[in-house]
């Protein structure tokens, strides 16, 4: 069943990057990504900073391209439908390669383009560099509502249970010489994710027997994690300050 | 005698479907016991030990916990004396690292600080798995979840462990460690199985229920050797079992 002794999501390594307190990298990741979603589309010159900014954190945190961009390929279904912009847009329109292309369509799938391959490998520097519980705990640290945590917790608990849970049924059914092509692969898998849904309703009603069992009243404990020293809060916050100022210099610029 | 840990009077419970669990159950464990509880599936097991930590409250009958009787006000510290280990250990270890689930009992009884580190490290040493405390319980092996699960009940420090179907998925070197560690705890114990050699091995007293009532009590022994007793209640000893040890 297990996925190995670390989340997928995480490179295990001993960096400054990976040292450096959870819920500071929470912080700066979140002023990072502030940074290049309120930068003005136009200003290419910013964007590329960014990339050089991640570009040297994906190094310090050692986490390797082959890595990243593997962890990067969740993006394309989006990047799709932002080529699809330049097609579908209005107004003003230029000749390339033979296509008639609307200008704003292009701006617009720049800016799509730019701002969620740059988010995106934000978070994955900072899932890449911190283990899935401590950023639960930075983010309880961050005084995040509890129930939301909560669910977080339990998501990031029980998905390699139900994961396991599927892979064993779809064993079992391809045990019964069930060989899915494309298409006929849909309904058997459907109603196996219908029997996963019910008994993870059923593991719920245990799970809550099992809390209420070591006096759970409705509330979850806080996990707190450690303190930031004030060295960790400079290093940490150089990075978004810096993004920042990239941020500041696009705008007056423009 | 002594005040027991666990007193069942007239106890009978029925699901709000009709389908009646228990039926008159009466049944005194004592400080210091180590006492089996057997019966074949849909005996009413579950439906007993749910009672005993104020899962279900009693519709007939009562449940003292070490003189305390179960009520609804009393549900939280009977909980806290009561500790169950559930059969499937993933049902139990909810949090996303050992060290915050075995925390999990502690912090709701309002442990902080210190008191609380010294509490979690107590009951993971207890069951030798104090070097697993940073691990996110999914990345354990299964004999490793069941350790884990009970040192999250052994932090609660109850006056009675609970377990339900300890051996269940065990291979048998994990099954064997597992005796060694149950033997280890200085606790009242209550094993619900139908693993009728380890209620030999660990328990002198055994209890059997089946349809709801509690059909025979007395030493595991005894009852064991009770070739028609146990068939009569759809228990039955592995092929191959030396029958010298029981009867």
């Amino acid at each position: 069943m297990g996925t190995g002794h670390v989340h997928a999501l995480y490179r295990h390594g001993d960096s400054s990057l990976h040292r450096l307190p959870p819920h500071l990298k929470v912080v700066a990741a979140f002023g990072l990504v502030f940074a290049i979603v309120a930068t003005p589309r136009e200003a290419i010159w910013a964007f590329a900073a960014y990339a050089v900014l991640l570009g040297v954190l994906a190094t310090v945190g050692r986490l390797g391209v082959r890595f990243v961009a593997s962890r990067m390929m969740i993006e394309i279904p989006f990047l799709i439908v932002a080529l699809m912009l330049p097609l579908l847009g209005r107004g003003e329109r230029i000749d390339v390669l033979g296509l008639s292309l609307s200008v704003s369509g292009l701006w617009s799938m720049w800016n799509i383009l730019a701002k969620a391959t740059l988010g995106l490998l934000t978070s994955v520097v900072l899932a890449g560099t911190t283990q899935i519980p401590d950023l639960l705990r930075a983010f309880d640290t961050l005084r995040v509502p509890r129930v939301i945590t909560s669910i977080m917790g339990f998501m990031f608990r029980y998905l390699d249970v139900v994961l396991g849970e599927f892979r064993t049924m779809r064993v079992a059914m391809q045990s019964r010489a069930y060989h899915p092509t494309w298409l006929g692969q849909i309904r058997p898998y459907a109603q196996t994710t219908g029997h996963i849904f019910i008994r993870s309703y059923e593991r719920g009603e245990r799970v809550y027997l099992a809390m209420a069992s070591r006096g759970y009243a409705g509330h979850m404990p806080r996990r707190l994690g450690t303190r930031a020293s004030t060295a960790a809060w400079a290093a940490g916050l150089a990075v978004p300050a810096a993004a920042w100022a990239v941020a500041a210099i696009a705008w007056v610029v423009r | 005698m002594s005040e027991p840990t666990i007193a069942v009077a007239g106890l009978s419970f029925v699901y709000p479907d009709g389908t009646a669990a228990l039926h008159d159950i009466n049944l005194h464990i004592h400080p210091g016991e180590r006492i089996a509880l057997l019966g074949p599936n849909g005996a009413g097991k579950t439906t007993l030990i749910l009672h005993m930590n104020g899962i279900h409250l009693p519709q007939q009958g009562t449940v003292n916990v070490s003189g305390l009787p179960l009520t609804r006000d009393t549900v939280m510290e009977i909980r806290r004396r009561v500790g169950v280990v559930f059969q499937d250990p993933d049902d139990q270890l909810f949090m996303p690292t050992v060290w915050e689930d075995v925390a999990f009992g502690p912090q709701n009884l309002g442990l902080e600080g210190a008191a609380l580190d010294a509490r979690i490290h107590t009951a993971l040493a207890a069951v030798e798995v104090a070097d697993l405390a940073d691990r996110p319980p999914n990345h354990l092996s299964f004999g490793q979840k069941r350790r884990v699960a009970i040192a999250g009940v052994l932090a609660m420090e109850p006056e009675i462990l609970v377990f339900d179907e300890p051996t269940s998925n065990l291979d048998p070197a994990t099954r064997r460690e597992l005796s060694g560690i149950l033997r280890g705890l200085d606790l009242t114990q209550l094993i619900v199985t139908h693993d009728l050699p380890y209620a030999l091995e660990l328990c002198e007293r055994s209890v059997i229920i089946d349809r709801g009532r509690i059909v025979a009590d007395g030493a595991t022994r005894l009852l064991l050797g009770d070739g028609d007793l146990l068939r009569s209640h759809r228990l039955e000893l592995p092929y191959g079992f030396d029958t010298s040890l029981v009867g």
